[in-house]
């Protein structure tokens, strides 16, 4: 699929995280928002996986580290067909469901379940190591966010990797600079995150996270990269395609909209997909 | 007196089918000489994964290594492995439904002299309380075989711990009544008058026995439980087992809480109630010194044992 085509795609999947938000009365929708893009380029450009092979020993493999952008994650899944969206969309998070606020892995689709986070990095390095003994084409993808990184367990991962020289491994930080507190500088600076990573062996690369382009542009040249793993610090803006009233708000990190919001974030949506279409 | 430890019987039953079946990895932190797993190490260094002294890389690489079709058995002491990566345990493999066998070495008092920081009197009431995570603590090197024989051939998480120092055989090569997630049934002058039962497990079931032994030379009837199957526990065999005692005790080496003895008095209050005895470590920082020593001071030895029953239905 075409950069444009996904980019639209990545503005509907939006619309889809906000039903499913407003019908369950809660979500992390600013998270959601930055991820949208990362998500729909591995889903619909980059991965070996679909509903068909997802039992296939050698399809590429996937980790939400930061288990509480679920609502992405669900969207992005429905849409390649793992599972119906308005079902999705009428059970999240309700009583029973099993569309639980964070990745499941009693549903298809997902691999690990997760939510508690730090969790992701460690044990997509098991994956990377295992299939690297068995010689599969498998690569495999973690998403972590970037409040999530001064978790301990993310460095025992990044050492691991570096040490194991996993070259069929890209860790995603989808580097919003807020979490729920504030500013990720206020809350425990990252500023030298880029060399820090590095520094346990990894390749680095730096990416616009809420462009298609340049996050494919980063999981291709990724795939040229041999002996050691690599990381794509995506640069995102936390509620990026909801406009002025929730883009860059920590404040949104777990917010329901309320009406007048709902219609704004809509409207900016539409508009940022109009303005795709007119590139 | 037998010179093999639990955690040396683990590996040469790990090498013995590992030759044939490589999937099964070893994973250590910085642990494989405390594991006796440096002979699996040596032997099949691409079923070995190192991870450093990183306890919840190492459950979570594991449970990585599970999901694409592993056979991944971690060692660490089983004071790190049980609350340090306790939530890699909850949530990567209890959660995430991998199948990955936690091995906690040196367990219990095993390290007596090293401290608290070292014992893990907590790990049977912390592990138990996870969904989907079975716990073990077998009593000798043959069960200690046999259990992971079993463990090979299924695709659960389970938490086993085994102690650090041989112990003297309860069992033969030719004689090992196990069945998988059934207590083993010892008995002892059962056509006395005063029945009893101890429920025992791991490092414990030993001095039970010598207990016994020394209870039916006055007039005891006492049948003892070797219940290496913790979770599930085997609440049959302890209702049977109970249905004419007037008393019963529970041996474990682990904090008064949460424990064996906290099942045993839930499963006889519920089904059978007479009088429970719990003998365990005490809530408190465990004094100093070798495991002996510490066992003998708290009297979790076969005379202590026995004295208790005594004190408790003359």
């Amino acid at each position: 699929m075409n950069y444009k085509d996904l980019s639209v795609k990545a503005m509907d999947l939006r619309k889809v995280v906000v039903e499913m938000i407003m019908k369950s009365g809660g979500g992390h929708i600013g998270g959601d928002f930055s991820v949208m893009e990362t998500l729909v380029d591995l889903y619909f450009n980059q991965m070996n996986i679909s509903p068909e092979n997802k039992d296939d020993p050698n399809r590429d493999y996937f980790i939400m580290s930061k288990g509480h952008s679920v609502e992405s994650y669900y969207a992005v899944l429905a849409a390649k067909g793992f599972f119906d969206t308005d079902e999705l969309i009428n059970t999240f998070s309700q009583f029973g469901s099993k569309f639980i606020g964070h990745p499941n892995n009693e549903i298809d689709g997902i691999e690990m379940n997760s939510g508690s986070l730090g969790h992701g990095l460690p044990v997509a390095v098991g994956m990377a190591i295992a299939c690297k003994k068995d010689n599969r084409p498998s690569r495999v993808y973690v998403v972590m966010g970037d409040g999530e990184v001064a978790e301990g367990s993310v460095w025992e991962g990044f050492m691991a990797a570096g040490h194991y020289k996993l070259d069929n491994l890209v860790a995603v930080v989808d580097r919003n600079k807020l979490q729920i507190s504030g500013t990720t500088e206020d809350v425990m600076t990252h500023e030298n995150l880029h060399a820090q990573i590095e520094s346990f062996g990894w390749n680095v690369i730096e990416a616009n996270g809420n462009s298609i382009e340049e996050m494919d542009n980063a999981f291709n040249q990724a795939k040229t990269v041999k002996g050691m793993p690599t990381c794509i610090i995506a640069n995102t803006i936390k509620g990026f395609g909801g406009g002025e009233v929730m883009e860059n708000k920590a404040s949104w990190h777990h917010h329901v909209p309320n009406e007048e919001e709902y219609k704004l974030i809509m409207q900016s949506l539409d508009a940022r997909k109009e303005a795709v279409a007119n590139e | 007196m037998n010179k093999i430890p639990n955690r040396q019987a683990i590996c040469e039953t790990l090498m013995a089918h590992a030759k044939n079946d490589k999937d099964i990895i070893a994973l250590c932190s910085d642990s494989r000489g405390s594991a006796s797993m440096t002979p699996f190490f040596n032997e099949f260094p691409e079923q070995s994964v190192e991870v450093g002294i990183a306890e919840q890389n190492l459950v979570g690489i594991a449970a990585g290594m599970a999901h694409v079709g592993k056979k991944p058995y971690c060692f660490s002491p089983a004071c790190f492995i049980s609350t340090r990566s306790y939530e890699q345990a909850k949530v990567d493999v209890a959660y995430s439904n991998t199948n990955v066998k936690l091995i906690g070495i040196s367990g219990g008092i095993s390290y007596g002299e090293l401290g608290m920081s070292h014992h893990s009197a907590q790990d049977i009431a912390a592990m138990s309380a996870i969904p989907n995570m079975r716990v073990y603590l077998p009593s000798d090197r043959f069960q200690t075989a046999k259990l992971i024989e079993k463990l090979l051939e299924d695709d659960k998480p389970a938490y086993v711990r085994v102690g650090r120092n041989p112990v003297e055989d309860i069992y033969s090569e030719d004689n090992i009544p196990f069945e998988m997630d059934k207590a083993t049934v010892h008995k002892y002058g059962q056509n006395n008058e005063k029945k009893v039962v101890i429920v025992a497990c791991g490092e414990m079931v030993r001095p039970s026995i010598e207990a016994a032994k020394l209870l039916q030379e006055k007039n005891y009837a006492v049948t003892v439980l070797d219940m290496y199957c913790v979770k599930p526990f085997d609440s049959k065999a302890l209702i049977n087992a109970a249905a004419d005692a007037e008393l019963v005790v529970s041996v474990e080496e682990h904090a008064p809480f949460g424990g064996l003895g906290s099942v045993v008095a839930g499963v006889v209050s519920a089904n059978k109630p007479v009088k429970v005895i719990q003998l365990a470590l005490p809530d408190d920082h465990v004094i100093t010194g070798k495991s002996k020593a510490v066992f003998d001071y708290y009297g979790l030895n076969g005379e202590g044992i026995a004295n208790t029953v005594i004190n408790n239905l003359h």
